[in-house]
């Protein structure tokens, strides 16, 4: 093994154990039993492990219509945001029109002016609408936040099929619509549904919005950082708290791991 | 872009302008009108709004006197002073690595990128079990012998502290990002010019300095920009760290609205934190452009 191979993977190591020790620690927190949190001297590696910090959080009032909620709000959003960008991300790979430019842009400045600036005044927009405190209402701006992706992404599936494909179909006598819906969507399917569980992370994970924009029907991390503001939660719900919200993450990134790099790999010029 | 290009050469002579595409882009563009131009508008114009009628700036005046918006406003930029530099520099070096290709670099990119997942909040959550009073890091330094009682890290006495700990777990969480736009980037430039540099002697450095670099910047402005920009907007990491012991600027918008149900100064807030991000994506705009004759010896 040469030396310079030996850096590499001394580096690989090191950058890997940073990475995955705090997630290692948080599961660790969320098993470990309530009143070892509180004891000291604190073993590191807990002597028996429990579900009490994990049912304690679970049975704390609120979290389930929370977390329920948050499904909603997450699955309302995909649809949402796919509805919208699908049409656009289609019409951006397949044609050359004059606005094509300011669209982009335009889609561009979603993603770097997000969630602080839109929440407030939405929130005293949403009270004079009816969608304060609302399901509807949290999935509306989630679906602002999350359609540059959706549509970033959308667009570079819809590009990846080819469009002889299509041309075919219309050859062989269908309209366009027919050989979008026939051939070209089922192409797209599995880049589609990568682009919709991204948009459930985005979601399931918004804080700042979803805080501003409900007082009753909270999201589950609008619930938690009230709690942690509000009430001053105790440990254990704060530690199951985060280490509920880091699980879905994981199997989802698992799932998308093919589409990370089309997701974020778009320049601003 | 390509695509389209192809497209349009396909079908050279359009007698008139084909409206599909206007058609499908028309609900994106009217749902981002109502849900992010409409807001952004109104912010600022909730910020200067004089219920008597006309424009006032007793607003930003309010916010500008307030007790919290100096260490809020240094905060938020000290944080993102420290934080962006490292996450770029680490996000830099995993790109760097899985880019070589190692054995077991796909694990290595499937790990480094799991933090995209995980929100600030969840990311606060995690390191505030590490630097919590009972946490892991004062566990660990008594079983070290170094403290025979707990130390309390978590606050304002020790405000090196409480900054060291937001910094970790926005570095820790949102280097990811920055990793992965640099990873796209680096796969767009063609590998022989890599080559080409170690055939006329350059070693690793200096490719990395003079060839790699250089043609990378589109890739670095995005993630300095996205990464300023969201750092400006920092809220939840802090509240699960250091609740308002540490002020910063998108806290102070929710609290002003929130805690003292004063929507005008909470969009006085929005309104600096729009401004700050539009100034650091011009200065970065301007700064790397790409200068003319660009060969840099």
């Amino acid at each position: 093994m040469t030396l310079r191979r030996v850096a590499v993977y001394a580096a690989v190591l090191a950058i890997a154990a940073w990475v995955a020790l705090p997630l290692l620690l948080i599961t660790l927190a969320a098993f470990t039993p309530r009143e070892v949190l509180y004891q000291w001297p604190r073993p590191l590696w807990p002597s028996r492990f429990s579900l009490d910090t994990l049912a304690f959080f679970l049975r704390s009032t609120g979290v389930w219509p929370a977390t329920l909620r948050s499904v909603q709000v997450a699955v309302l959003t995909i649809a949402l945001s796919l509805a919208l960008a699908a049409p656009a991300g289609y019409a951006l790979a397949r044609y050359a029109f004059r606005g094509r430019e300011a669209l982009q842009l335009l889609i561009l400045s979603v993603k770097m002016f997000p969630a602080t600036v839109l929440s407030v005044p939405l929130a005293v927009a949403f009270i004079r609408w009816g969608l304060y405190d609302t399901v509807v209402g949290v999935a509306a701006v989630h679906t602002a936040l999350s359609v540059p992706f959706v549509t970033a992404i959308v667009t570079s599936v819809f590009a990846g099929v080819s469009y002889e494909l299509e041309e075919a179909a219309l050859t062989l006598g269908s309209s366009r619509a027919q050989a979008v819906l026939r051939v070209t969507l089922p192409m797209a399917a599995p880049g589609l549904a990568a682009a919709a569980i991204f948009t459930f992370v985005l979601s399931w994970n918004e804080v700042f919005a979803a805080t501003i924009l409900t007082l009753d029907r909270r999201t589950l991390p609008a619930l938690i950082v009230d709690s942690v503001l509000g009430a001053g939660a105790p440990l254990p719900f704060r530690f199951a708290g985060g280490f509920f919200m880091v699980v879905p993450a994981l199997i989802i990134i698992f799932l998308i791991r093919r589409y990370l790099l089309t997701l974020w790999g778009v320049t601003v010029r | 872009m390509a695509v389209a290009d192809a497209d349009l050469s396909a079908a050279p002579a359009r007698p008139r302008v084909d409206w599909t595409p206007y058609l499908l882009v028309v609900p994106v563009v009217l749902f981002l009108a109502v849900f992010f131009l409409y807001p952004m508008a109104q912010a600022i114009w909730l910020a200067v709004d004089d219920p008597a009628g006309g424009l006032t700036p007793a607003h930003l005046r309010r916010m500008a006197a307030d007790l919290y918006f100096r260490p809020a406003l240094r905060f938020t930029l000290v944080i993102t002073a420290l934080a962006v530099p490292l996450q770029v520099a680490l996000g830099l070096a995993i790109a760097l690595l899985v880019h070589a290709r190692f054995r077991g670099h796909g694990a290595f990119l499937y790990l480094t990128a799991l933090p995209l997942g995980i929100s600030d909040l969840a990311a606060g959550l995690i390191w505030l079990s590490i630097f919590t009073e009972r946490g892991y890091l004062n566990a660990l330094l008594q079983t070290l012998g170094v403290i025979a009682h707990p130390v309390v890290f978590l606050t304002l006495e020790r405000p090196g502290w409480l900054l060291a700990a937001i910094v970790a777990a926005e570095v820790w969480r949102a280097t990811a990002i920055v990793m992965v736009i640099l990873l796209a980037g680096l796969q767009l430039i063609p590998r022989d010019y890599a080559e080409t540099a170690a055939v006329f002697g350059a070693g690793p450095w200096q490719t990395l300095r003079h060839v790699i670099l250089p043609l990378l910047r589109p890739s670095l402005q995005t993630a300095l920009i996205i990464r300023t920009i969201l750092a400006f907007q920092l809220f939840a990491t802090v509240v699960a760290l250091a609740g308002r012991q540490v002020p910063v600027l998108a806290g102070e918008a929710y609290f002003w609205y929130a805690l003292y149900r004063s929507p005008q100064v909470a969009s006085a807030y929005a309104v600096l934190i729009l401004l700050l991000s539009g100034a650091v994506t011009w200065v970065y705009l301007r700064g790397l452009a790409p200068r003319a004759g660009e060969g840099r010896a």
